[in-house]
């Protein structure tokens, strides 16, 4: 019997030995869906005749949870702002000293010495762009440069409204309508953005982050979304405007960083030197549609977005809000608001 | 041969059927271990744990993640007291695993009447039409839903161009949409052991019932129903739990403005940072499917000693 037990034994352990190992010549990209280029994708697969995989996430957040969890496999990530800082004092990205790399002098050195990243020491600007809200002006015709439009909807627009399904842009929109600072742990501010929300989540039909087929779809007149989704929506549906709302919005950059201990590092640091190729940025430009911080990439973009009323903002327009990551008891208490906001 | 030496190769024989036994199941075993007890464990060492800064967790005991489920510290000023908001999100899905039990029920129990009853060579197909569903990914299913039922789907254009109606339907994105949703996605669930009932059904107690003057609803609430009971009570235990946990159904149809038990664990290794209380509400959803499973076996026993 016992040649039964070690073939059972070896059927067990067999199960095991299948973990994936990487083949040399591949580059696991876990970026956030429908926001890679393919073209770019071929032209680095055929340059450094290597195989790109590629993985998608919906938030900053479920990107962290997995890194987190450990053994992705993942090669690259492309984290936002604050979500660069928060890796960074976590370890888990990879010191690959892009500012010394060939091509790093096409970086917009206003794009440098940046908050989340000072001098570029782990990552390097993929897209950048703003969190407003995108509107159909043949349903709704007055003015759209203002927050109200969500909080305080019009009779055109109650029921056909989606918000982005996150708790930091809904509750910064919040509290820019009303006034009140970002990260807020003041309490009874956050008491009146609660209620405003709850009131205002009558008029709101969804809470998704698939922003663009939403829009296009016909479910809805009103999205909160990003600059770049809002062109590509309005593609679709040109009767679609981005708004800059007067009480202000967010702006964010992506950027591209190493994972600590990826399985392919020199493919991994090849791709982001490919990255600030003004060629290769603007293949990502092209695609995605919002901005990318590389000198010298407007002359490859497409026409259409040179002068694109989602990129050019216009004179008077606020500033861009670019948001810090919040101290934990102010996560907390947004938690708190926003299972109370879903419950 | 000597009694001593009988009862030696007895001991042997006995020594390796039981060696073959361990070795046949060793492999599941392991499996069992490894993949099913093996994360559960360290499911509830988390939901003992302090949440991390960042998600994750750091090594010091706490209770918190329990006591969060039904308590929380005053939003506003900081005294322990009674919050329904996680206990509500429980609720709400329970009601539609529930409403969704029931709606496949009432489908599902003359679909699979209606298979039992054909010639025995006709049941495979009418089988294999339950089942054809299955090849389909679960994503790609409710999503084709989606298109169905939504503003500009194929129902209300249907019906407004037959002038039946003069403006859409807003039937995806409210609880209606998450329940046709779990009523598709688990119909067949409830058919396949309501099947399996039905075919052994004798159906010369249904004669008998109508000889003696049942009428139709008695013959199926005194006769069928009770002899189709295991059949139904699989089919509602297929139905619920899967529908108590589902994920996909309410974040695709739902519209994401309420959380469902699934998506409300979720975020919590998401946005809200909390894995500790992602975990105690795992395992207090577990604990609910535990128990309706022993009240299933309960009445599983009660069935087998009422027919033993």
């Amino acid at each position: 019997m016992k040649p039964t037990i070690r073939i059972a034994a070896a059927a067990s352990a067999f199960a095991f030995v299948a973990v994936a190992a990487n083949a040399e010549g591949e580059l696991n990209i876990y970026n956030w869906g429908n926001y890679t280029s393919p073209e770019m994708i071929e032209k680095f697969e055929a340059e450094n005749d290597v195989t790109v995989n590629l993985d998608g996430y919906d938030s900053n957040e479920t990107m962290l949870a997995k890194v987190q969890a450990g053994n992705t496999g993942y090669d690259i990530v492309v984290p936002g702002d604050y979500m660069i800082k928060v890796m960074i004092e976590q370890d888990l990205l990879e010191e690959v000293k892009p500012n010394e790399m060939e091509n790093f002098g096409n970086v917009d050195p206003d794009w440098v010495d940046v908050w989340w990243d000072p001098g570029r020491n782990y990552s390097i600007p993929y897209q950048w762009g703003t969190t407003s809200f995108t509107v159909d002006t043949e349903v709704y015709g007055g003015d759209i440069d203002t927050l109200a439009l969500m909080f305080d909807a019009p009779d055109e627009l109650k029921g056909r409204i989606n918000m982005l399904n996150d708790m930091n842009d809904v509750i910064n929109a919040g509290l820019r309508y009303l006034g009140y600072g970002r990260c807020n742990g003041n309490e009874d501010e956050m008491r009146e953005v609660l209620e405003l929300l709850l009131a205002a989540k009558e008029d709101w039909r969804t809470m998704d982050y698939s922003t663009i087929e939403k829009l296009t779809s016909g479910d809805v007149d009103l999205s909160q979304t990003w600059n770049g989704a809002a062109m590509r929506a309005r593609a679709q549906r040109p009767t679609l405007k981005y708004a800059y709302p007067k009480e202000g919005f967010t702006g964010w950059m992506d950027n591209v960083a190493v994972l600590k201990g990826a399985p392919n590092l020199e493919n991994a640091k090849l791709f982001i030197n490919f990255m600030m190729d003004p060629e290769n940025a603007a293949m990502t430009s092209n695609f995605a549609r919002y901005a990318n911080g590389i000198t010298g990439s407007e002359e490859f973009m497409d026409a259409e977005m040179l002068d694109a009323p989602e990129i050019v903002m216009p004179d008077g327009a606020p500033t861009p809000d670019f948001v810090t990551p919040c101290p934990q008891e102010v996560v907390d208490l947004y938690n708190r608001v926003w299972t109370r906001l879903k419950q | 041969m000597s009694g001593a030496q009988l009862s030696a190769a007895h001991a042997e024989a006995g020594r390796r059927a039981r060696n073959a036994r361990l070795g046949l199941l060793g492999p599941a075993v392991l499996i069992i271990l490894l993949i099913s007890i093996l994360p559960l464990g360290i499911t509830v060492v988390y939901s003992f744990l302090t949440p991390g800064t960042y998600g994750g967790v750091t090594w010091e005991f706490s209770t918190a993640a329990y006591v969060q489920f039904l308590f929380e510290e005053d939003i506003f000023d900081g005294t322990l007291a009674f919050n329904p908001a996680y206990l509500q999100i429980f609720l709400r899905s329970i009601g539609l695993a529930f409403g969704a039990m029931i709606g496949t029920l009432i489908l599902g129990f003359p679909t699979a009447y209606f298979i039992a009853t054909k010639p025995r060579q006709q049941r495979t197909f009418w089988l294999f039409l339950i089942t054809l569903p299955f090849w389909t990914n679960i994503l790609i299913r409710t999503y084709a839903m989606l298109l169905i039922i939504r503003d500009e789907g194929f129902i209300n254009l249907t019906l407004m161009n037959l002038r039946i109606i003069n403006h859409p339907l807003s039937i995806l994105y409210t609880d209606t949409a998450v329940f046709i949703g779990l009523i598709y996605t688990y119909l067949p669930f409830m058919v396949l052991p309501l099947y399996a009932s039905l075919e052994k059904l004798d159906f010369r107690l249904v004669e008998a019932g109508y000889d003696l003057y049942a009428s139709r609803w008695k013959v199926l609430s005194h006769v069928i129903a009770p002899l189709a009971k295991p059949g139904i009570i699989a089919g509602c235990v297929l139905v619920f739990i899967p529908g108590l946990g589902a994920y996909i159904t309410p974040e695709l149809l739902g519209g994401g403005k309420k959380l469902m038990i699934g998506n409300m664990i979720a975020i919590q290794f998401g946005s809200s940072r909390n894995w500790p209380f992602g975990s105690a509400a795992a395992l207090i959803l577990m604990a609910l499917v535990v128990i309706v499973l022993l009240v299933y076996a309960r009445a599983a026993g009660r069935e087998a000693k009422a027919h033993g």
